[in-house]
């Protein structure tokens, strides 16, 4: 019961009802114009075979009077054939023709007979009633004449014609019931399978897909497009997921470290001196978790494509001198040496506070890894004669295995994990994100030894 | 100086209030946006401190209009949305200058007073001259003494800036902005090492300390 009222609430199934609808009043209307039509153009025939035929009588009445008339009538009368001839007397007896019979009242009126009547004929003893039209006339001794056709083979026609409409419409009917049961029910199906699939996902199971058919069919196409959207939705949920759990790992270390400091001052006998180192710590601590937070903000601003309104083009190089002389007094307390090797003036549409904080974070990478073999680090810049600009830091560092390489740019990701924790595991995801924004990429690759970060930047009015 | 604070947040407006006594200064607090206007609009302030989310009146607004009226008070515009954007809106609305919130008491502090300050002497001066330090910025000439110094050209911009506020402490970040036209905050100690490299231009072979950290919260030039 239910199975069926949930058939009969489907689109497909009410749609194919209508149709069904209309499909069988069109049928009915069709049958009923096309006997009619031929019912009409058959009578209409029959009448003008009538009226030639009372021609020939009239001929044969001025000829020879009324003898000559039952003559010729008499005559015609023998000869096979629809037509119909009666004379009759004053008292409805018949006088001579092959009608033995008329509806009563046909023979009272001169003129068309209205409608087709029934008749009975001398040649067949079976009493069959036939029909026919008939003219009646009045002739001048009181006697009347009626000429007439039989439409025995215009009606077969007519009745054949039905017959084979009715038959066709309702073999069409047929088909098409079949052919809704086979597509309808089909598609049916194949929308309850979305259906049940999507309420699964709403369910909480982000993994389940659409299921997808062999034929590449709209369906298909469908199910295609929403479960490209439900990848994504999958991986920004995933990123976001990854995000608030590494946030709350990587800020509860150091709140539980501000914590226990506070802790430790209010509990303990601390005298001044080591009350205040207590809390310039905090201040300390505070003030890299507010620089972790910026960084997330900013990370989540690029990703979300808000924070590059203000691009303008300008040269590139003059930019990395700038970051060159700038970061090579840090680089040198360090015992390393920075070099930048030039290139030709390029111009690039940028966001240079982004791009400058991108390159320096590299530039600090570099000095934050720098390993005990480490002598320079280089800064480079190339372009392609075509679209691209790249910006490369290298060091002869420690490097990055090349297995943690692809990990290296996911926010907190802190590849050794033993290493004090200075900096935020933030700063390549955000250079990752800086790139990106300008249309770009981060790569990282190996210096033997050592790690080449390399930003590939599209050049202004590429493309 | 006399300082006007227009901030909703009452600890906060506390907090400030009570830093600055400290330091002895005069803070009128006041916590909407319509009566700190109006507080404003009598120019009896020599720094305003303005928030830029405000009940009635948001804080651009009242910075604007009150430019708009020839009230030239210099104001720091306080945000929570610290973004490079937001600072711009902040400056174009008329504001001297911008801090994000959250933000180190000693950072404001520097801030308002090098504003409360500059007040006076808003044309960049020729020459400067502390403690017989002595920098000429159309000669491009750094001396001490008599004696000559040879400064890179990024040294002699961050000398300039922090004599152009001698007596007053500049913070790293006030040093980042104004001398390398970066707002934000790199987390090598990169500020510290250009002013070691400063200092010992300016200070070996001298007497007296003339470039003084100050600690926790930044640099200054003093005889």
């Amino acid at each position: 019961m239910s199975s069926l009222r949930s058939v009969l609430s489907s689109t497909a199934t009410r749609l194919s009802l209508i149709f069904l609808l209309l499909f069988f009043i069109n049928s009915v209307g069709l049958v009923f114009y096309v006997t009619s039509l031929s019912t009409q153009i058959i009578e209409a025939q029959a009448k003008t075979a009538i009226d030639q035929q009372l021609v020939n009588l009239e001929e044969a009445f001025e000829r020879a009077g009324i003898p000559g008339l039952i003559r010729f009538v008499d005559r015609e009368a023998r000869q096979p054939g629809a037509h119909l001839y009666l004379i009759a007397d004053q008292s409805g007896r018949i006088v001579t023709g092959n009608v033995s019979a008329v509806d009563p009242g046909i023979l009272d009126r001169s003129g068309w007979a209205g409608k087709p009547f029934s008749y009975s004929r001398f040649d067949d003893e079976s009493a069959t009633q036939y029909r026919a039209i008939a003219q009646v006339l009045r002739l001048p001794n009181g006697l009347t004449l009626l000429v007439g056709r039989d439409l025995g083979d215009a009606e077969l026609f007519g009745g054949v014609v039905k017959n084979a409409l009715m038959l066709a419409l309702g073999f069409m009917m047929l088909g098409a019931l079949v052919i809704w049961l086979l597509i309808g029910r089909n598609a049916l199906k194949r929308i309850d399978g979305v259906s049940i699939e999507s309420q699964r996902i709403i369910a909480g199971d982000l993994s389940r897909r659409l299921p997808v058919g062999e034929s590449g069919d709209e369906f298909d196409r469908l199910a295609l497009s929403l479960n490209g959207l439900l990848d994504r939705i999958e991986t920004l949920d995933n990123g976001v997921r990854d995000v608030s759990n590494n946030v709350a790992h990587d800020l509860k270390t150091p709140l539980t470290r501000l914590l226990a400091r506070s802790e430790n001052a209010l509990t303990g006998k601390s005298n001044a001196k080591a009350l205040k180192s207590a809390l310039q710590s905090n201040v300390e601590e505070t003030q890299a978790l507010i620089r972790t937070f910026n960084a997330i903000l900013t990370i989540s601003k690029l990703e979300a494509g808000s924070l590059l309104v203000n691009r303008e083009v300008m040269l590139i190089n003059p930019i990395l001198a700038d970051i060159k002389e700038m970061m090579e007094p840090a680089a040198e307390e360090q015992g390393l040496t920075l070099i930048y090797v030039s290139a030709e003036p390029v111009e690039l549409a940028i966001n240079r506070e982004l791009i400058v904080q991108s390159v320096i974070n590299l530039i600090e990478n570099a000095l934050n890894h720098a390993g005990p073999d480490n002598t320079k680090i280089e800064m480079g810049i190339m372009s392609d004669k075509k679209d691209w600009v790249e910006i490369t830091i290298s060091d002869c560092g420690v490097g990055i295995a090349d297995q943690l390489k692809e990990n290296a740019t996911e926010r907190f990701v802190r590849l050794d994990p033993s290493r004090n924790s200075q900096g935020s595991g933030l700063g390549l995801s955000l250079v990752k994100a800086i790139a990106e924004a300008h249309g770009g990429t981060l790569n990282l690759s190996d210096n033997n030894p050592g790690l080449r970060a390399t930003m590939l930047l599209p050049k202004f009015g590429a493309r | 100086m006399k300082l006007l604070v227009i901030e909703d947040d009452r600890e906060a407006s506390l907090f400030i209030e009570k830093g600055f006594v400290e330091a002895g200064h005069t803070v009128h607090l006041s916590a909407d946006g319509e009566a700190g206007y109006l507080l404003a609009e009598t120019g009896d302030y020599d720094v305003m401190i303005v928030d830029r989310m405000l009940p009635f009146r948001d804080g651009l607004s009242v910075v604007s209009t009150l430019r708009a009226k020839g009230i030239e008070t210099p104001a720091l515009i306080l945000s929570a949305l610290g973004q490079v954007d937001d600072r711009i809106a902040g400056l174009k609305a008329g504001g001297d200058d911008y801090l994000g919130k959250p933000y180190a008491f000693a950072e404001l502090l520097a801030r308002v007073e090098v504003l409360g300050r500059r007040r006076g002497a808003n044309k960049p001066q020729t020459v400067y001259e502390t403690g017989g330090l002595k920098l000429d910025r159309l000669a491009n000439s750094v001396s001490r003494n008599g004696q000559h110094i040879t400064l890179q050209p990024r040294e002699f911009r961050l000398l300039e800036y922090l004599m152009a506020r001698a007596g007053q402490v500049v913070t790293r970040t006030m040093l980042l902005e104004g001398v390398w036209d970066l707002h934000f905050d790199p987390q090598t100690n990169i500020i510290d090492v250009h002013i070691s490299r400063l200092r010992s231009k300016i200070e070996t072979g001298f007497q007296s300390q003339i470039l003084h950290t100050v600690r926790g919260r930044g640099y200054m030039i003093r005889a």
